[in-house]
């Protein structure tokens, strides 16, 4: 009760704040010898308001304080300690409220940690972040305080839907937010930089350590989400291109361009324009992300609680804030006029454009597919949706060039250059060709797009492998996470090329053969656990080489909320995954079982760290080559 | 005539529509392949002829209408006023339950019976999917 009351004033103290640091930087940047300090002030002390609000729901949900709404809603006295506290931002309100955290936190790091940029251009940063964060404030206190009293006080609260508690999942939505919340502080600055005319190389080189930052979490975030739908979904895959899986991946490609395009503006003073229009378009995507996923629009495994009500505000919100960012493009920007001079088809700044154009693509793809089912079932309530058949087709082909440009492109020189080892990157060329083309044919997969495809994700693969070599330490980190993307490509390719899956019905004591591989299902215990039932399964798998292994696949009965889940087991090996899920149908003897084989599933996830570690060293690197 | 610059920017702008104009026909193009309609059990029937695409078929398991075998599941889906067999053979997910709402996708082979390649996974045990709700909404 008082936690709530605490918590739900320093909230309302913090939006009072901000008008504050509005008032305070205006006057400022009038007279802006140095920055006052009432502003780092204020702004650490809403730092510390909104954390002391954000304690309070964590000691809500920790204690179970059932007067409060939100835990009542999606807390329980049984669960464990872990997932009372990462039931705090496991709903709605709560996940908003550490949006809200993570804004100020941000803004008041970019404060201290920018030291040789103009006041003006700090203080305007500031104005438009604290923009953005009043708009959280009001849209938490309107229409989602996670605050609310409930009265009489129940005795018991609804539960944490099951399938999120999951320590992957627990710790998914913050890392994701950090790179979400993070593009806020590029898209502020990047519009206080176009006010004051300062997109230049050295704004790209201050700014480059923010878009790093955020790329980095933002790249972990995605694949913890994506771990945890491989185990937890028992859909037996990664990635599905589920709306808000799509929604994450949007801003991520955006960010990527955006990582690429500073690296040339650091270089050289072009692609100022694209710069601005991709920090703005990353924001936006994010800020869409939040929208699509809470206000129940899409139909999807997040949308648990809908409200049109707060649909409509982030919607106002945003539109606002495009509106805002648009004014800002067009009032302020001026394009510099050297932009095309000295402009050569074969140098590192054509490639990066070049590639550029194809995440522009396969961003507007994935835009398209997400967006375009919303758009038919409002403008003629037809239901329709948008299957991973139409991703595959229209990007897997365009990955081909996509590739081969990343693996020519950084051995290119800035300005105008020519290929120094035409030989040996020709000679490369025909060998990931060869093994491609023997690998298709010993597995007898051979299909002509397969083996070019594998052949350029080869290819990328040892030209970057060679270049640890030759180039040693230069430019190490941009090298790190071009291998990782290529090993991500070929665990990719390589998985959904040589998985298998065998689905059945099978009562106790019965074996399933088809020849190659034999299943028999031995037996089922029963446990009982503090928050749920579970049900273990026991399969001996043997496969065509007589080699047995027991996999014991879970099923478990939550008390409450009243739900089954399905919990994996999987056997995770350097070369393949075995993955077997059971599920039950109420008063049926047959279990459906799953059993799945799929190939360098560890890959995906190692080479998914590389490239974040490559983004993480490229931060830790005080000059770039 | 005209200056290298002048003649570079056109050459890009050209390069530029053509990709344009490419990359938006694909699109299109794969996304009207590739569509997946969804329809209830009530407009299934008064479909004028059948669809060899794939379609969504939502609404109600029927109580006590799920039948199991070895390698297949058979259950009806019901919107209150029609109903639809299903056959099915793959996983099932968590909340597939008698009197509960289901989304399944796959191919009409009349309007009696559908065959299933995939059944949705809802993960609520409160949570209906829209469609569903507004093909019951209906009766």
């Amino acid at each position: 009760m008082l936690l709530s009351v605490i918590g739900h004033y320093s909230l309302i103290l913090g939006l009072c704040l901000s008008l504050l640091i509005i008032f305070l930087s205006i006057k400022n940047f009038k007279n802006s010898e140095y920055l006052n300090t009432k502003i780092l002030f204020s702004s650490f002390f809403q730092l510390i308001l909104v954390s002391l609000s954000f304690l309070c729901l964590v000691f809500s949900f920790v204690f179970s304080d059932f007067s409060n709404e939100t835990v009542f809603n999606n807390s329980h006295t049984t669960k464990p300690l872990f997932y009372k506290i990462s039931g705090t931002w496991g709903n709605h309100e709560g996940s908003l409220l550490l949006w809200l955290l993570v804004l100020t936190l941000f803004i008041f790091l970019f404060l201290i940690k920018t030291k040789k940029q103009p006041v003006k251009y700090k203080i305007l940063t500031l104005l438009f972040q604290q923009i953005i964060i009043i708009g959280f404030f009001i849209f938490l206190i309107q229409t989602s305080n996670p605050f609310n009293y409930l009265y009489p006080i129940p005795d018991e609260g609804l539960g944490l839907n099951p399938i999120l508690q999951d320590p992957a999942l627990a710790i998914h939505p913050p890392i994701l937010y950090l790179g979400y919340v993070g593009s806020s502080i590029i898209f502020s600055s990047a519009l206080a930089a176009t006010c004051l005319n300062m997109i230049s190389k050295k704004w790209a080189s201050h700014i480059k350590k923010w878009v790093l930052i955020s790329w980095v979490f933002l790249t972990l975030g995605i694949m913890l989400g994506s771990i945890w739908a491989y185990y937890e979904l028992g859909w037996g895959g990664f990635w599905f291109w589920d709306p808000v899986e799509n929604v994450s991946l949007m801003p991520w490609l955006a960010l990527t361009t955006l990582l690429h395009c500073i690296l040339v503006l650091e270089k050289k003073q072009i692609l100022t324009s694209w710069v601005i229009i991709l920090s703005i378009s990353t924001f936006t995507l994010s800020m869409c992300g939040t929208f699509l996923v809470r206000s129940g629009i899409l139909n999807s495994v997040h949308t648990f609680a809908n409200d049109p009500g707060r649909g409509l505000f982030i919607l106002v919100f945003l539109f606002s804030l495009i509106l805002i960012s648009l004014f800002v493009f067009f009032f302020f920007h001026k394009s510099t006029q050297n932009e095309l001079n000295n402009f050569s088809w074969l140098s590192k700044e054509t490639s990066i454009i070049i590639n550029n154009w194809f995440m522009m693509y396969f961003l507007s793809v994935v835009l398209i597919g997400t967006v375009y089912p919303i758009f038919l079932d409002v403008l003629s309530s037809q239901k329709i949706s948008v299957g991973p058949p139409f991703y595959h087709k229209l990007i897997v082909p365009f990955l081909i060039p996509f590739l081969l440009a990343m693996a020519i492109g950084p051995k290119l020189k800035w300005v105008k250059s020519n290929l120094d080892d035409k030989f040996s990157m020709i000679l490369l060329l025909i060998i990931s060709v060869l093994i491609s083309f023997f690998i298709l044919k010993i597995f007898e997969a051979n299909f002509l797009i397969n083996t070019i495809l594998i052949s350029s994700a080869t290819y990328l693969f040892f030209i970057t492998f060679r270049d640890f070599f030759i180039r040693k330490f230069n430019n190490i980190a941009q090298n790190i996470a071009h291998f990782g993307f290529s090993l991500l490509i070929l665990s990719i390719l390589f998985n959904s090329l040589f998985s298998s899956e065998i689905i059945t019905n099978l009562k106790i004591g019965e074996t399933f053969d088809d020849s190659k591989t034999k299943i028999f299902f031995k037996s089922i215990k029963q446990k009982e656990e503090k928050n749920f039932k579970s049900i273990v399964a026991n399969f001996n798998i043997e496969n065509s080489k007589g080699i047995i292994e027991t996999l014991s696949p879970e099923l478990r009965i939550y008390n409450q909320p009243n739900i089954v889940t399905s919990e994996a087991d999987i056997k995770t090996t350097m070369m393949s995954d075995k993955f077997i899920v059971i599920n039950v149908v109420q008063n049926q003897d047959y279990f459906n079982i799953r059993y799945q084989v799929k190939p360098f599933m560890l890959w995906i996830w190692l080479s998914v760290l590389l490239i974040s570690f490559g983004g993480l060293l490229s931060l830790f690197k005080k000059n770039y080559e | 005539m005209y200056g290298r610059k002048v003649k570079l920017r056109f050459l890009f702008i050209i390069l530029i529509l053509t990709t344009l104009i490419l990359s938006v026909f694909l699109v299109l193009k794969s996304l009207e392949e590739n569509v997946v309609y969804f329809q209830s059990p009530s407009e299934i029937k008064e479909l004028s002829e059948l669809d060899k695409k794939k379609i969504r078929v939502g609404g109600m398991v029927k109580k006590r209408s799920i039948f199991i075998t070895s390698n297949e599941v058979k259950f009806i889906i019901t919107d209150f006023k029609n109903e639809i067999n299903v056959t099915y053979s793959g996983a099932i997910p968590n909340l597939f339950e008698e009197g509960k709402g289901v989304v399944a996708e796959g191919f009409l082979k009349d309007r009696n019976f559908f065959s299933a390649t995939k059944i949705l996974a809802k993960h609520d045990e409160n949570y209906m999917p829209p469609e569903v709700e507004e093909a019951l909404g209906n009766k």
